[in-house]
C-alpha cells in the first residue's frame, strides 16, 4: 500500500512537470508578450525594447524556463513580471479563497447529493425519483453562468435576499461570509449535486440488482438496513471517485461562476495572468490546478482500493 | 446639436446628461437647473462609498509609471493629486500647481507649487517633490508617458516655491500635458508603490490589486468642498453584467462603462441615474496610406463616403455618441472646427471618387476585432452592409484579441482602433497624425500639416490657434487615412443616494476623480 501510494505520488510529480512545459510552451505560442500587454496602444518600438530588456525577456525562452524550475523546486514561485510583487502574495489568498467556497459547496452538497442519490435508488421507479432525477437532468443541462444569472436575478435583484457580489476580504465574520458566499455556493451546488446524485443512484442500482441484495431482503432485513449496510458499502467506490472529480472541479473550474459573481478565487487570477502574459503567476495558477487534480484522482484511487478487497490484496 | 440624437430624451427621469464643454448653449433648461440645483447643494460628510469599478487586474500596481487601466487610475486619484486638473468644461486648472505662466514662445514655463499641502506621511510639499515625480517619467524609464515627457528637457528648482520646465519646443498647452494621469505626486525619493503615499482625499487603508481597495478620509485634505466621505472602497468587478447587478441590488453606489447596449433598461430603474459624458473618445476604421489601394486619396474619400454614420450610431453606440467628421477632435474641444460640414452617406459620391480612382468597384478587407472597442466586429458588420450600395465589397477578417495592438494595428492595411480623448487638440493630432508619431497609426505623412502643427502649439493667442487648427482638421478630414465614424460617450451609472456627481469630458466617473468629490445622502 505505501509502495503504491509512493509510486503515485512520483507519477503525480512528473505530471506536473509536463504541465509545466505545456503551460510554458503554450504561452511562448500566444500572440503578445507581458510587455505588449501592459503598455497596450503606448507600445511604441522603444518602449516595447526597453520593458522587455527591465523585465528580463530578451533571455531566450529555455534560460527563462529553467530558471524558473530551478526557483519552483525550492519552493519559489518568482516574482510577479508586471507587478514585481511575489506571486506567492498574490497567490496564496486567492488560493484559501477558492478553497474555501469548494469547502462550503462539499460540506452541503456531497451528503445532500448522497443522501438523494440513495433514496431515489431506493424509490426507484417512483414520483420522487422521476422529479429528482428530471430536476438534476435540467441543472447539468444549464451552463453555470446561466445558473448563476438566474438566481441573482431572483435572490438578489427581485427580492433583495443575497448579495450579487461575493465580496469578501480579510478579517470579516463568518455570518458575513456565509450571506457573500451563499449564491455562488448555490450555483455550484446545484451542478455538482446533480452528477455525484446521479452517480450514486446508478452504483447503488448495480449493487442493489445482485443477487446477494435479494438475498438479505428473503432474510427479512429491513430496507433500510439492506441498503446502508448491504449494498453502498459495495457501490462505494464509483461514489468516492465521482466525488472526488467534483471536488476537483470545484477547485479548478470555477472560472465563470468566479466571474458571474465577482468572486476573488483562483479562477480570476489566472484569467488576469493569462491575459497580461505574466508568466510566473500564470505558471504558479497552472501549478496549483494540476496539483488540485492530482492530489484528488490519487486519494480517489487509493480509497478506492482501500475500499475493494479484492484491489487491497491483489494475487 | 444637430448630432445630438439623445437629447430629445434629455428630460426623462434617470439621465444625467450634459455634453461637457459643451457650453451651457447645448443643454436643455431642466438640465441645468439640475446640475445647478446640485452644485449649490452643502457636501454632507460620512458614509463608506463603495465604487464597482471595471477594468482592474491581479497584476494592477499604483506606480504612476505603470497606470494603464481604469480601476487603478481612479485609486490612484483617491490617494495622489496631479499637478493640474481638467475640469469639467474641460479647462485645465490648479492642483498641486497653484499658477503658472510662460514666457514668449511657450518653451519655458514656470509654476508655482501649492503652499501647505502635507503628504500622508505629515511631510509637507516641497518643490523637489514635484521634481522628483515629474522626473520619474523622463530619461531611461519605462513610464508609459515617456512619450509625452520627452519634450521636456528641463525641470529645474527656481525658488522655494517655483518650477522651472523647459522644453525642446515652444507649447501652449503644457498646463493640460501635465494633467496627463500618469503625472502624480509623491515624495522626492518615494519607490514604496505597494504602498503609496500621497496627498491626496483619501489614505492608504488597504489593497488588494484587483479585487478591492479600502481607502480611508485624510482629515488634512487641502481642496475645498472634497473627501466628504469617511472611507472608500473600491470593488473590482470587470464582468458587465456583475457589475449592473451589483449596482442594482444596491452594493455600490457608481459603477463604470455601463453597456450600450442595456443601459436604456437601467434608466428604467427608479433608484438609479445614468450619466452620460460627451468626450475626445472616438472608433476609427484605420487606411493604411502606404499601403494599396489605399495610397490613392480617392480610395480613402470613396470609403468615407460609403459609411451610413448615423446608423453605425444608432446601432452600434445605441445613440450614446456624436457623428464623426474624420478627424478626431470633439465637439467639447474648444478648438473644434464648427465650419467643417459635416460629411453624410453618399453612394453616388463614393462611386464618383472610385471612379477617379480609375476603379469600378473595390474589394477591400478590414481586420475587426473587439479588442479595437466593444462592438467593433459589429461596426464592421454595419459598415460591410452600408458599403456594399457603392460597389466596395468589405470581407471582414476576425483578428484575435491577443496581440491585438502588438500584430496587427498599425500592421494591417485596413483596421480598426480607437482613440481616447486627449485634453488638447495638439496632444490628439500629434500622436495619431504627425509624421514622425510612433502612434501615427494611419502612416499618413504630409509635411504641411507638420509645419502647422508646429507652429500652432507655441502660438500662445487663442483665435489665432482655432484658425490653425481648424485647417488641419479640414486636412485630415478630407486626406487623412482614418474614417472616423462616431464618438462614444463616456457611460456610468449612480444611485440616487449619491450626490454630486456631473458628466465630464476626460473619462468615467468624473474623469476619474470621482471619490473625492462626491457626498452620501440618506
Amino acid at each position: 500500500m505505501a509502495l503504491l501510494i509512493l509510486k503515485r505520488l512520483a507519477l503525480g510529480v512528473f505530471t506536473l512537470w509536463l504541465v509545466s512545459v505545456l503551460v510554458f510552451g503554450g504561452t511562448q505560442l500566444l500572440p503578445g508578450d507581458v510587455a505588449s500587454a501592459i503598455l497596450g496602444q503606448n507600445a511604441t518600438p522603444a518602449s516595447l525594447a526597453a520593458l522587455r530588456q527591465h523585465l528580463g525577456l530578451d533571455q531566450p525562452a529555455l534560460a527563462r524556463y529553467l530558471s524558473w524550475l530551478a526557483g519552483f523546486s525550492h519552493g519559489d514561485l518568482g516574482m510577479s513580471l508586471a507587478t514585481r510583487q511575489p506571486v506567492a502574495d498574490l497567490l496564496w489568498p486567492r488560493f484559501w479563497n477558492t478553497m474555501a467556497l469548494a469547502a462550503y459547496t462539499a460540506v452541503v452538497g456531497v451528503p445532500l447529493a448522497i443522501g438523494l442519490g440513495i433514496l431515489t435508488a431506493v424509490r426507484r421507479g417512483g414520483m420522487f425519483d422521476r422529479a429528482v432525477n428530471v430536476a438534476a437532468l435540467a441543472m447539468v443541462a444549464l451552463p453555470e453562468y446561466f445558473l448563476g444569472l438566474l438566481l441573482i436575478l431572483i435572490v438578489s435583484v427581485q427580492y433583495g435576499w443575497l448579495p450579487s457580489l461575493a465580496d469578501t476580504y480579510p478579517g470579516m465574520g463568518l455570518g458575513a461570509w456565509l450571506q457573500a458566499t451563499t449564491l455562488p455556493m448555490l450555483t455550484l451546488l446545484l451542478v455538482t449535486v446533480a452528477q455525484i446524485m446521479r452517480m450514486t443512484r446508478t452504483a447503488v442500482l448495480s449493487v442493489m440488482d445482485q443477487a446477494y441484495v435479494e438475498t438479505a431482503y428473503l432474510k427479512g432485513l429491513k430496507t433500510g438496513r439492506v441498503v446502508l449496510r448491504h449494498a453502498v458499502p459495495n457501490a462505494a467506490a464509483p461514489i468516492v471517485n465521482v466525488v472526488a472529480f467534483n471536488i476537483a472541479y470545484l477547485i479548478t473550474g470555477v472560472v465563470l461562476v468566479e466571474a458571474v459573481f465577482n468572486y476573488n478565487g483562483l479562477g480570476r487570477f489566472m484569467v488576469d495572468a493569462v491575459s497580461k502574459r505574466d508568466l510566473p503567476m500564470v505558471q504558479a495558477a497552472a501549478m496549483v490546478f494540476g496539483a488540485a487534480y492530482v492530489i484528488l484522482n490519487m486519494t480517489a484511487d487509493v480509497a478506492a482500493i482501500a475500499l475493494n478487497p479484492r484491489l487491497r490484496y491483489p494475487r | 446639436m444637430t448630432n445630438d440624437i439623445r437629447f430629445p430624451t434629455v428630460s426623462r427621469r434617470g439621465l444625467l446628461a450634459a455634453a461637457a464643454g459643451l457650453g451651457a448653449s447645448a443643454l436643455t433648461p431642466g438640465l441645468i437647473g439640475r446640475a445647478f440645483a446640485q452644485a449649490v447643494d452643502k457636501p454632507k460628510r460620512g458614509g463608506v462609498l463603495k465604487l464597482g469599478i471595471g477594468g482592474g487586474s491581479t497584476t494592477d500596481i499604483l506606480d504612476p509609471r505603470m497606470l494603464t487601466d481604469w480601476v487603478p487610475v481612479n485609486q490612484a486619484f483617491m490617494l495622489m493629486n496631479g499637478l493640474v486638473e481638467i475640469d469639467q468644461n474641460n479647462k485645465a486648472i490648479p492642483e498641486l500647481f497653484e499658477s503658472w505662466e510662460a514666457f514668449p514662445g511657450a518653451a519655458e514655463w514656470v509654476f508655482n507649487v501649492r503652499q501647505g499641502v502635507v503628504f500622508h506621511n505629515g511631510k509637507t510639499l516641497t518643490v523637489e517633490d514635484v521634481i522628483y515625480s515629474i522626473n520619474l517619467h523622463r530619461g531611461k524609464t519605462t513610464s508609459a508617458a515617456r512619450a509625452i515627457a520627452e519634450q521636456i528637457t528641463d525641470v529645474e528648482k527656481a525658488s522655494d516655491k517655483q518650477v522651472r520646465i523647459k522644453l525642446k519646443s515652444g507649447n501652449a498647452d503644457l498646463p493640460y500635458i501635465l494633467s496627463d494621469y500618469h503625472f502624480l505626486v509623491v515624495p522626492d525619493g518615494f519607490t514604496d508603490w505597494v504602498r503609496p503615499i500621497g496627498t491626496g482625499a483619501f489614505k492608504f487603508e488597504s489593497y488588494e490589486p484587483g479585487v478591492r481597495s479600502r481607502f480611508v478620509r485624510n482629515e488634512n485634505y487641502w481642496k475645498p468642498n472634497c473627501g466628504n466621505v469617511d472611507a472608500v472602497e473600491v470593488i473590482v468587478i470587470n464582468d458587465i453584467a456583475a457589475r449592473t447587478n451589483a449596482l442594482m441590488s444596491g452594493q455600490v453606489h457608481a459603477i463604470n462603462r455601463v453597456d450600450f447596449k442595456t443601459v436604456d433598461l437601467l434608466k428604467r430603474n427608479r433608484n438609479l441615474q445614468v450619466v452620460q459624458s460627451a468626450g475626445g473618445q472616438h472608433f476609427t476604421f484605420l487606411m493604411d496610406c502606404t499601403q494599396g489601394p489605399f495610397t490613392d486619396n480617392n480610395v480613402r474619400l470613396a470609403i468615407k463616403y460609403a459609411i451610413d454614420r448615423k446608423q453605425m450610431l444608432q446601432t452600434a453606440l445605441q445613440g450614446y455618441g456624436r457623428l464623426g467628421n474624420d478627424h478626431p477632435i470633439p465637439q467639447s474641444n474648444p478648438f473644434y472646427n464648427d465650419t467643417l460640414p459635416q460629411r453624410a452617406f453618399d453612394p453616388e459620391k463614393a462611386k464618383f471618387y472610385l471612379k477617379k480612382a480609375g476603379l469600378d468597384s473595390l474589394k477591400v478587407e478590414l481586420s475587426a476585432s473587439d479588442a479595437a472597442f466593444a462592438g467593433a466586429v459589429d461596426a464592421a458588420a454595419i459598415f460591410r452592409t452600408t458599403a456594399a450600395k457603392s460597389g466596395i465589397d468589405v470581407v471582414i477578417k476576425r483578428e484575435a484579441s491577443d496581440g491585438y495592438w502588438d500584430n496587427v494595428w498599425m500592421k494591417a492595411p485596413f483596421s480598426m482602433g480607437y482613440w481616447g480623448g486627449r485634453p488638447t487638440a495638439d496632444q490628439m493630432l500629434s500622436i495619431a497624425y504627425a509624421s514622425d508619431s510612433a502612434q501615427n497609426d494611419t502612416h499618413w505623412k504630409n509635411e504641411q500639416f507638420d509645419k502647422i502643427l508646429r507652429e500652432a502649439r507655441a502660438i500662445l493667442d487663442p483665435a489665432k490657434r482655432k484658425e490653425m487648427y481648424a485647417t488641419l482638421q479640414q486636412m485630415i478630414s478630407d486626406e487623412g487615412g482614418a474614417m472616423i465614424p462616431m464618438f462614444g460617450d463616456y457611460l456610468d451609472a449612480v444611485s440616487v443616494k449619491l450626490k454630486g456627481v456631473t458628466p465630464h469630458p476626460m473619462f468615467n466617473l468624473m474623469g476619474a476623480r470621482m471619490a473625492e468629490r462626491v457626498w452620501l445622502e440618506g
